[in-house]
């Protein structure tokens, strides 16, 4: 039966195989695409509904007084606070090349048990005041080694003698297995014991803070209580869940999904014509083939589904050898563009709907010629009436 | 002339018998108008972004910041700085001898897009009032400037449409301090309408900062000598560690990595997409040459030659390749052009909102993509069409 469909879909070649071409294109377009949008919205996958994100009010820019930790500590279900603060980096001359944040080492990596640091890396960071350690693709990209000398520069805070240039030492590597978080260690940690001690302005501030909560379902309450904490004082806060946050600095960039989306039905609008006429043609010129089946004694099901059957494969073999091609081709994308770009990564979704899409389209495209087959008259089909 | 006419007679026999082939014609032509309208799309994105920086600011004008600051937000400017750069010979002076110079404080505010609720970097800019002056392209169409030592702004006009509750009259709060919209400003659709505008001392107080992010001031002579006599005064100075830029040029460099990012987009997609095009092209050349074979062996049975007949494929498959890059092109301009919109710009971290711009020179390139995919998808046919012994082509029909 296989053997058939198989037969029919490459009884004319060139045909067959510029189609299946044309499917294969439009499925690693899909592949790469997907990709894009996954990557965009990774920040939020890669969440904990068990921290929450503690910024400004009135803008993320805004800074924070370290003292406020201690006050988040004390509010009831919050079992551990961290701060970071934006170094806004300059390495070889080019602004935000990657990004910094000054932290204390130990509190930050405790909130974040995804990412992996060697144990040894890990104490050198605790007890480097000048310490820092880098996310893999970051070292990876620039070829740094463990224990060199890291100058970067700062465009925002200038040391007590003038200098915006700063240096660290490399003292470990940042990693995570699972590749929507790994976008998150694209980055490099510094200490902000000394950081904060030798900067020149802007002391006992911090950008940002990370609370770990005991129960994501009081992540609301947790939250309005911080903010309660500090209503009315100099600096009010705004407090969300990570993921929600997440969310919506994706939404700063726009609607990413929305582009993709559009760009896709185009895509596929135009393949559902081309194999639509495909198959139109193919059916077309072996009305009397199939008639003959028919005569033989395949029933008129068995017919209409030999014809579906053809739809079905060749977009399923264009769509499978199109995912293949864009899952292989990522890696390489992914080491040109390390710690510029998140990693990209077609993910379980995207299969999914990779094949729903596919049966779609082999229904939209097969269902009419191999009803019109079906319901074939024997005698008019050999006798040439159509 | 013998050709030419021989060209003419197989290419209109050609066009003839494309209503018997509407199907496949039709994917030929859509989709390469998928191809050219996605393309045309989406660099009439990164058009409308760049456009909106490069007539952002003015030759004779200089932005100050602090040396190794590359944008405003990064940057620092004491008071005591910022009136130094005010007294400094090279600055042009008003008719009643102020130097036209203004020290601003630009700071971010959370505003959420129209209908929805995420918070948005939307810029806000405290200015002096030179700035007026300075910026003379600078218009309110719609109530009046905000008045000195009062708590009043003027917004944007692309700003007014993008975020909520920036119409005149309503009111805005941000840190400890509630805020009135006085006035909706255009500024030649610059990246300036993007902002929120109000005097800078009560932005300073109302935002407790007690330094400027720049210094922007008009130049007394605006060539290049004039600009090295400032950066001279300026390095002369111990006091001073900052960084003169030419307003263009400081604009231009905030449109090059998102510019360049939409770009690389739109081309990827579009060239994946095209050689997709290019098959559905070459499939309905083939079957176009397929249906006609016994004309053509016929023709060149009574003496047409081979040029004409690759000729008259070729110009089908570019006829209808420029059909599908007219209508993509027409369907980008339709759908697209003049839409706005607001992203992020990664150099400023800052919303800017600009509109789609479908030019002249982005249409023509949509059309030469066509063009080429036409080519590309007609030439194999057309020597296959060519080639084929009279009497095979004859006989296998």
């Amino acid at each position: 039966m296989i053997h058939l469909v198989w037969a029919q879909l490459f009884r004319k070649k060139t045909r067959t195989v510029l189609t299946l071409l044309s499917v294969i294109i439009a499925f690693l377009l899909f592949g790469l695409l997907q990709a894009v949008q996954v990557a965009f919205e990774s920040g939020a996958d890669a969440a904990d509904a068990r921290r929450l994100l503690t910024t400004a009010r009135y803008s993320i820019i805004e800074p924070l007084p370290m003292a406020h930790a201690r006050v988040i500590e004390r509010v009831p279900g919050v079992v551990g606070v961290a701060s970071a603060d934006w170094f806004g980096a300059k390495y070889q001359n080019e602004s935000n090349a990657f990004a910094v944040f000054a932290v204390d080492p130990a509190r930050y990596l405790d909130m974040y048990p995804e990412f992996r640091v060697p144990a040894a890396q890990r104490e050198a960071f605790e007890a480097t005041r000048t310490g820092a350690i880098a996310g893999r693709r970051l070292v990876e990209r620039y070829g740094w080694t463990v224990g060199q000398k890291l100058p970067i520069a700062s465009e925002i805070h200038a040391k007590t003698d003038g200098s915006l240039n700063w240096e660290f030492d490399l003292v470990g590597v940042l990693d995570a297995e699972d590749p929507a978080v790994q976008a998150n260690t694209d980055m490099v940690l510094i200490n902000v014991a000394y950081f904060d001690e030798a900067r020149q302005s802007g002391r006992g501030k911090t950008g940002w803070y990370i609370v770990r909560i005991a129960d994501s379902s009081q992540s609301r309450a947790i939250s309005a209580e911080i903010d309660r904490m500090f209503a009315n004082s100099p600096d009010e806060t705004k407090t969300q869940p990570e993921k929600e946050f997440a969310i919506g600095f994706a939404r700063q960039i726009g609607d990413i999904g929305a582009l993709v989306t559009r760009i896709l039905i185009a895509v596929f609008f135009t393949i559902l014509l081309l194999t639509g006429n495909t198959m139109a043609q193919a059916i077309r010129e072996r009305i009397p083939e199939l008639a003959v089946l028919k005569t033989v004694g395949f029933s008129d099901r068995v017919v209409t589904l030999l014809v579906l059957g053809e739809a079905l494969l060749l977009l399923a073999l264009g769509a499978a050898l199109g995912m293949l091609t864009a899952v292989s081709v990522l890696p390489a994308l992914n080491g040109k563009t390390g710690g510029r770009f998140p990693p990209l990564f077609v993910d379980a979704e995207t299969w999914l709907l990779a094949a729903l899409i596919t049966l779609a389209l082999a229904l939209v495209v097969g269902l009419p010629p191999a009803i019109r087959v079906g319901r074939l008259r024997i005698v008019d089909a050999l006798a040439g009436h159509r | 002339m013998a050709t030419l006419n021989q060209i003419a007679q197989i290419t209109l026999l050609n066009l003839r018998s494309i209503p018997s082939r509407l199907g496949t014609s039709l994917v030929v032509v859509v989709g390469i108008a998928g191809v050219v309208g996605v393309l045309v799309s989406v660099l009439a994105m990164s058009e409308g972004f760049r456009h909106t920086l490069a007539s952002t600011g003015r030759p004779g004008r200089v932005i100050m910041l602090r040396a190794g600051s590359d944008s405003e937000l990064s940057s620092g400017v004491a008071r005591d700085q910022a009136t130094l750069l005010g007294t400094m010979p090279g600055i042009a002076r008003d008719a009643a001898g102020r130097p036209l110079v203004s020290a601003e404080l630009n700071v971010m505010v959370d505003l959420p897009r129209k209908g929805e609720h995420d918070a948005n970097n939307v810029p806000f800019r405290g200015v002096q009032p030179a700035a007026f002056a300075i910026r003379d392209e600078l218009t309110v169409i719609d109530g009046r400037p905000f008045r000195r030592g009062v708590r009043e702004v003027i917004v944007g006009r692309k700003a007014s449409r993008q975020f909520e509750g920036l119409e005149v009259g309503s009111r805005i709060a941000f840190r400890d301090s509630e805020w009135t919209v006085v006035g909706i400003f255009t500024s030649g659709g610059d990246v300036h309408e993007s902002e929120i505008w109000a005097d800078a001392e009560v932005a300073m107080s109302a935002f407790r900062r007690s330094g400027f992010q720049s210094v922007t001031a008009t130049l007394a002579d605006g060539s290049e000598a004039g600009l090295a006599a400032v950066k001279q005064t300026i390095a002369r100075d111990r006091r001073l560690s900052i960084n003169v830029l030419r307003e263009p040029e400081y604009y231009a460099r905030q449109a090059k990595v998102l510019g360049t990012l939409i770009d690389v987009l739109g081309y990827s997609v579009a060239v994946f997409m095209a050689i997709g095009a290019t098959f559905g092209a070459l499939n309905c050349m083939y079957s176009a040459i397929a249906s006609r074979q016994v004309e053509i062996a016929t023709l060149r049975a009574i003496g047409f030659g081979g040029a004409p007949v690759v000729a008259s494929v070729m110009l089908e498959a570019l006829l209808l390749a420029l059909a599908g890059g007219a209508v993509g092109g027409a369907l980008a301009w339709l759908y697209c052009d003049g839409a706005s919109l607001s992203t992020l710009n990664f150099s400023t971290f800052s919303q800017v909102a600009f509109e789609f711009r479908v030019t002249r020179a982005l249409l023509a390139r949509g059309l030469v993509w066509a063009l080429v995919i036409g080519a590309a998808g007609g030439a194999l046919p057309a020597i296959r069409a060519a080639r084929l012994p009279v009497t095979v082509a004859l006989r296998t029909a």
